[in-house]
This record gives C-alpha cells, sequence and structure tokens, in this order.
C-alpha cells in the first residue's frame, strides 16, 4: 500500500533516535509489524533501502518480526488467533471475526555502534 | 506558522513523549546476557542502552561494540500526533466528522451533493482529496457549501497533517458536519487516521459482492457502510443480501445503508443517522 509513507516514517523516528554523537551508524532497525497491518514487506523493505540512503541507516539490516492477528469471534464469542484476516473461526468454525490485535507497525529497537 | 505543526512537534506514543532528551537513559557499561531474538529483560525506558551485546558478547574499551536503543515507536506517530491535535479542535467545536472512503467512481461526491441539499441550512464543510484537479470541489461549492481542495499529487491517502491545514482554512462552526471525502482508493486511507469521529465506506452494487472480502481493511475500520446506487440493482444481477452479508463477515459491527444519491431512495435513514451522531457527538 503506502510503504514509501512508512518508510519515511521510520526514517523519521530512526534519525531521532539515532541523533547523538555516540551513535556512529545504525546496524539493524526491528520492526514489530501485525498480521492484518496491511503491509507489503517486500515493498517495505524496496522503499526502506531508497528512503534510509544518507542515513546513521543507510545499508542497515531491516528486520520485521510478524505479531499476531487475534480476532473476537461474534459466534462463540472467544478471541482466537487466526492467520489470515478471512480465515474461519478455529474454535466454531463460525465466519464472523473482528480483529482485534495485528494491525500494529512499530519500530522495536535499533542496533547501533 | 502552521497552528498544527507549530505546537505538535513533540510526538508521541502511548502518551509517552518520545524523540526528546529525557532522564532515563542509561549507559551500561557491565556485560548482559543477551539473545537478539528474545529481549526478555523488562524495564520502560526508550533509549536504554546496551553495551557487552556485540558478536562477543563482551565489551572491550576503546573497541568498538554494537548496542539496542530501545525505539517501541508506532510507525505512523507523527500522523497520529496530529490527528489528535485534529480531533481536539473538532471536539471543541462539536463538530462531526467524517472520512468517506470507497474506491474511484462509487458516487462519493454525488452523494455528498444530494447530501448538502438536503441538510439544508445545517453548518457543514468538505475536504476534498484527489491526486489531481479541483473538479470535486468545484462540485461541491456549486451546492453553495464551503470545500477546500487537497490534492495529493501522487499520494494515494489524505494524512492527518494535510487536514490540519485544511481545517485553518475551513473556519468551522459550532456543531458543524465536516465531510472529508478522501483520495478514492480502498487500501492505504485505511492506515492513516485523520482525526475524524468515523470512518464510512461507500461501495456501488455494481463493484461485486465481493468487494469487502478483497479489501477487508477499509470495511473493518468502517463505522457505516452505504451501499450506493441500489436503483441500479434490477439492472446488473446484484445480490443485495450478499453484500450484507460479506459487509458482516469482515466486520460484524459494521452499520449498512442502501440508498440511491441519484433516485434519493434511502437517503433520509442516512440523514437521520448523520443527525444522530452529530447529537451524540455534542452529548
Amino acid at each position: 500500500m503506502h510503504e514509501m509513507s512508512l518508510a519515511e516514517g521510520i526514517r523519521r523516528i530512526v534519525d531521532q533516535a539515532s541523533d547523538r554523537p555516540d551513535v556512529t551508524r545504525v546496524t539493524r532497525v526491528r520492526l514489530e509489524i501485525g498480521r492484518f497491518a496491511g503491509v507489503e514487506k517486500r515493498a517495505l523493505a524496496f522503499a526502506w533501502e531508497v528512503v534510509m540512503r544518507g542515513s546513521k541507516a543507510e545499508g542497515a539490516a531491516l528486520e520485521m518480526l510478524d505479531l499476531p492477528g487475534l480476532a473476537l469471534c461474534y459466534d462463540c464469542g472467544k478471541t482466537v488467533e487466526i492467520h489470515d484476516r478471512l480465515d474461519p473461526c478455529p474454535l466454531c468454525g463460525g465466519g464472523r471475526l473482528m480483529p482485534e490485535a495485528g494491525d500494529e507497525m512499530r519500530i522495536k529497537d535499533l542496533e547501533v555502534i | 506558522m502552521c497552528t498544527v505543526c507549530g505546537c505538535s512537534d513533540i510526538v508521541t506514543a502511548d502518551g509517552k513523549a518520545v524523540g526528546h532528551s529525557h532522564g532515563h537513559s542509561h549507559d551500561h557499561g557491565h556485560h548482559h546476557h543477551h539473545d537478539h531474538g528474545h529481549h526478555d529483560h523488562d524495564h520502560g525506558h526508550h533509549d536504554h542502552h546496551h553495551y557487552g551485546q556485540g558478536e562477543a558478547g563482551v565489551s572491550v574499551p576503546g573497541m568498538s561494540q554494537s548496542r539496542l536503543i530501545e525505539v517501541e515507536t508506532a510507525i505512523l506517530s507523527k500522523n497520529d500526533a496530529y490527528a489528535a491535535q485534529n480531533r481536539r479542535i473538532l471536539k471543541a467545536l462539536d463538530v462531526f466528522a467524517l472520512n468517506l472512503v470507497s474506491s474511484p467512481g462509487s458516487g462519493k461526491t454525488t452523494l455528498l451533493c444530494e447530501t448538502i441539499k438536503r441538510l439544508g441550512d445545517a453548518p457543514l464543510a468538505v475536504i476534498e482529496g484527489d491526486q489531481q484537479t479541483q473538479n470535486d470541489a468545484d462540485r461541491i461549492r456549486a451546492t453553495g457549501a464551503r470545500a477546500v481542495q487537497i490534492n495529493t499529487g501522487k499520494g494515494c491517502h489524505l494524512d492527518a497533517h494535510m487536514v490540519g491545514h485544511a481545517l485553518d482554512d475551513l473556519r468551522l462552526r459550532q456543531g458543524a458536519f465536516l465531510f472529508i471525502e478522501n483520495v478514492g482508493n480502498l487500501v492505504c486511507p485505511a492506515a492513516f487516521d485523520l482525526g475524524e469521529d468515523c470512518k464510512v465506506a461507500i461501495l456501488s452494487v455494481t463493484e461485486g459482492e465481493d468487494k469487502p472480502l478483497k479489501y477487508p481493511d477499509m470495511f473493518t475500520a468502517a463505522r457505516l457502510a452505504i451501499l450506493n446506487k441500489i436503483d441500479l440493482a434490477p439492472h446488473c444481477d446484484v445480490d443485495l443480501d450478499l453484500y450484507e452479508a460479506n459487509l458482516r463477515r469482515v466486520n460484524p459491527g459494521i452499520e449498512i445503508i442502501g440508498l440511491s444519491a441519484r433516485t434519493g431512495e434511502g437517503i433520509d435513514t442516512w440523514l437521520a443517522w448523520l443527525k444522530a451522531r452529530l447529537a451524540d457527538k455534542a452529548a
């Protein structure tokens, strides 16, 4: 979707966090991306390379950690983990699920030298 | 200076300001056992340096060591901060703001023009988002309503910063409706909070019953779905029940109103919904 906007958001936060005399270079950036966040990882990795040029994080490794997708089943009333947005409830087979977690897009941490 | 950007330079995550210096930085010279995959010790600091986390697991004076800075910040935190600022402005004025999202061609602007006419002298304003042209704002202004056109250029969505600038120009009246017509796109606008009270997804009956399944995020984010152009339903083999079932499959709590902006069928239900939400806002 808007992976370039996301990459620009990442650069802004990484620039702020690494703007200190004891940081020479950022070697790794770890993101936490929920399963339902709608992020196309390959597109984000591509945009990342372009956007980070000239920053302390140019050439840094980008690692994306998955966060689980949780949804409330309107049929059995339980919160369940599903892998795909349109999966049925693994407990009761119901098809009406309201996402409760899994839309996160966070920068977790930076590895710096 | 822009009244929005001038005062919201502090980016927040979970209510905590980040990106500025504070008293929580700790530089540890001691050795930490460390596992990159499981950063399992508990600490509430934003900046937490861990020496002794290099490849060798030790800290050697004079040698460069990689270490970890905890960030824990939402990627869209800047947008979210602008959205929160917009929301405060809108709340202070008891303005009910809707973010209208849909595919291109679902009939958003036609529905808006019709809505404005039927709302009579109720105070309202419109923000129009498109990649190019003033056409939609011109159509809205022809009804006598105040409208600001935002051209996103190559952008695929409105963001909260753009909307904040538009709010500066609109001089909203107390208790008004604010209709924000987003760029016609069922994907990207789902992730960008503008400070609105709710998203309204507009879907026309010619688009296919499975559209909510193809683009679930937007319909999940919407409070209300408008099924537009229902006057065309008899001409194009449409199963209206299937539209509803698919909307509820991706969002069991969604409200649905079927209408035709062209014939006026169902519009009264939509107007009543709008007036009820405006009353809720002021309460």
